[in-house]
């Protein structure tokens, strides 16, 4: 009886690629690579102007340094209060127009002309970045926090919706089937048989949204939406850079009390 | 034979008992009154007249937006070459200045929980809470007008994105396969390599891929404040009143980001 060794391998280990198919790795990273050609061929940077702006960009930074939080203090104050309101009331009408938009979205409760009716207003509401609703909207509702929250409200039918209708998609068909079965008539069968296995990720995901329409009311003010974005536009128009860092810090430690106390309220919610 | 007959219940079948039942409505009550509040303030500061007027004002710009100008958009194609551009070569700058930043931020790799943590993790809130066409309106003044200033603004605004779902997602690791890798004997540049980078690196590519696809979204306005793309033109045609040709640009960059959103769609179903 012989013993049988096994074979060595001839070649030392590889790690294994992230694309296994080989084909589908080098066309890609072809395409990748002639598409970065092509971009920076065509992308006409000014280096001189960009090198003339280094020190200016040092000026402006140390503007900013150190924020000047007296002076404007009351503007600052509104514009947030307003940049608040704003915020909680597109949530809030936002989330309870994506409800209908977003169930109607969803393949598997919803018939087809529905289905793409609904499909399209959130492709439409996801589409357009915020800013250029903002236009429209300052256009026909005129300046101020009204059109800021038209704004925000109908950018939040689409991520809400959107995260709804997959979420319906991805339910457990079995317990909806279990709620119809005892007869139960439509808007019992919703209430009864969807609603519960959905709702706590969409708390979680309302409370998200509240956190990105306030970092985003900040930036309709820009076009004239009201809220900080207009304090912030006046300021850098004005060149009171020291002004404008002081909004900027503002906005940043808001951001992050939202954060911290919205984790807490999920925990607490769920 | 008597059986015994389980009791019609006197009380119908409650979801929650008594005390949660209260402390929902409750929060529905002070709920409710918060925003009955915020509307109040927006309300004070709004001139009902013009919204009144919106549905007739809505009207009138429809009307003004059909036809589309459809032989504008050969002058088009420059201007979306251009916003793709941002995007990408945006999203590839943030990529490479998060993935230290992630590595610094994660609990279980970063070098040092006290000092480096917080800064990495101060970086991606501030970041993240600075909106692109914030960062771009401070960056025109700096580099001047252009594509540049946008490239620059999409890859700081990023940063803080890409950083956090990379520093979740090294946190949520098999810190057994980490282990298995040092037992070998491979050093600490090894043992990232090997154990950590290959747990990663789907999430990782999802990841940059999902940003690409905001990006295109968040520079077709870069340009309303100068730093370049389609937004740019968007910004002159309003402002010179050619809605014809608002609204066709209006309908390239829904069929430009509804691309991007199915290639982005395709990469992380074919990655993940």
């Amino acid at each position: 009886m012989s013993l049988t060794v096994p074979a060595i391998p001839s070649r030392p280990w590889k790690k294994p690629p992230l694309i296994k198919r080989a084909w589908l790795r080098w066309t890609l990273i072809l395409g990748f690579a002639l598409y970065l050609a092509a971009a920076f061929g065509t992308t006409n940077v000014n280096w001189a102007r960009v090198w003339e702006g280094m020190p200016r960009g040092m000026q402006f930074v140390t503007a900013f340094f150190p924020p000047d939080f007296t002076s404007r203090w009351d503007e600052i104050v509104d514009g947030i209060a307003e940049s608040l309101w704003m915020t909680v009331v597109a949530t809030v009408v936002g989330i309870a127009l994506s409800v209908p938009v977003g169930i109607g979205a969803a393949r598997n409760i919803a018939p087809l002309p529905v289905y793409y009716f609904c499909r399209s207003i959130l492709a439409v509401s996801r589409s357009f970045q915020e800013v250029i609703l903002a236009i429209f909207f300052v256009k026909l509702f005129g300046f101020g926090p009204f059109a800021g929250f038209v704004t925000l409200a109908f950018a939040t039918i689409g991520f809400y919706g959107k995260l709804l209708a997959e979420d319906i998609e991805d339910m457990d068909a079995s317990q909806a089937e279990a709620v119809r079965a005892t007869g139960a008539g439509w808007l019992q069968w919703i209430n009864y048989g969807v609603q519960p296995q959905v709702m706590p990720r969409m708390i979680g995901l309302g409370l998200y949204r509240l956190d990105i329409n306030f970092r985003e009311s900040a930036v309709v003010g820009i076009v004239g939406g009201g809220g900080i974005g207009a304090t912030l536009n006046t300021s850098f128009d004005r060149y009171e850079f020291d002004t404008a860092a002081a909004i900027i810090l503002i906005i940043i430690a808001i951001v992050m009390l939202t954060e911290y106390s919205s984790g807490y309220l999920r925990r607490w919610v769920q | 034979m008597m059986s015994k007959t389980l009791a019609s219940p006197k009380r119908s079948w409650q979801r929650r008992d008594r005390k949660t039942q209260l402390t929902v409505w409750a929060g529905y009550l002070i709920g409710t009154a918060i925003f009955v509040f915020c509307f109040q303030k927006i309300s004070e500061t709004t001139i009902w007249a013009f919204v009144w007027d919106a549905p007739a004002q809505a009207a009138d710009l429809g009307s003004r937006m059909v036809p589309p100008a459809w032989s504008y958009i050969h002058q088009l194609w420059r201007p979306i070459w251009d916003t793709i551009n941002i995007a990408t070569m945006g999203t590839l700058i943030s990529i490479v200045l998060a993935v230290p930043i992630a590595y610094c931020a994660a609990r279980n790799t970063t070098p040092s929980v006290t000092f480096l943590r917080p800064v990495a993790l101060f970086i991606i809130v501030a970041s993240r809470s600075i909106n692109s066409l914030i960062w771009a309106l401070m960056l025109v003044t700096i580099v001047g007008p252009g594509v540049f200033a946008g490239i620059i603004a999409i890859g700081l605004r990023s940063i803080g994105f890409v950083a956090k779902l990379l520093y979740e997602a090294i946190e949520e690791i098999d810190e057994s396969q980490v282990e298995a890798v040092r037992a070998t004997g491979a050093s600490a540049a090894q043992t990232t390599a090997y154990g950590i980078v290959p747990q990663v690196m789907p999430a990782f590519a999802g990841i940059s891929v999902f940003r690409w696809d905001i990006n295109i979204r968040e520079s077709t306005v870069l340009g309303l404040v100068g730093a370049g793309g389609i937004g740019l033109e968007l910004n002159a045609a309003i402002t010179q009143l050619y809605w014809t040709q608002v609204s066709l640009m209006l309908l390239v960059i829904i069929a430009t980001v509804i691309l991007s959103e199915w290639v982005s769609a395709k990469v992380r179903h074919a990655i993940i």
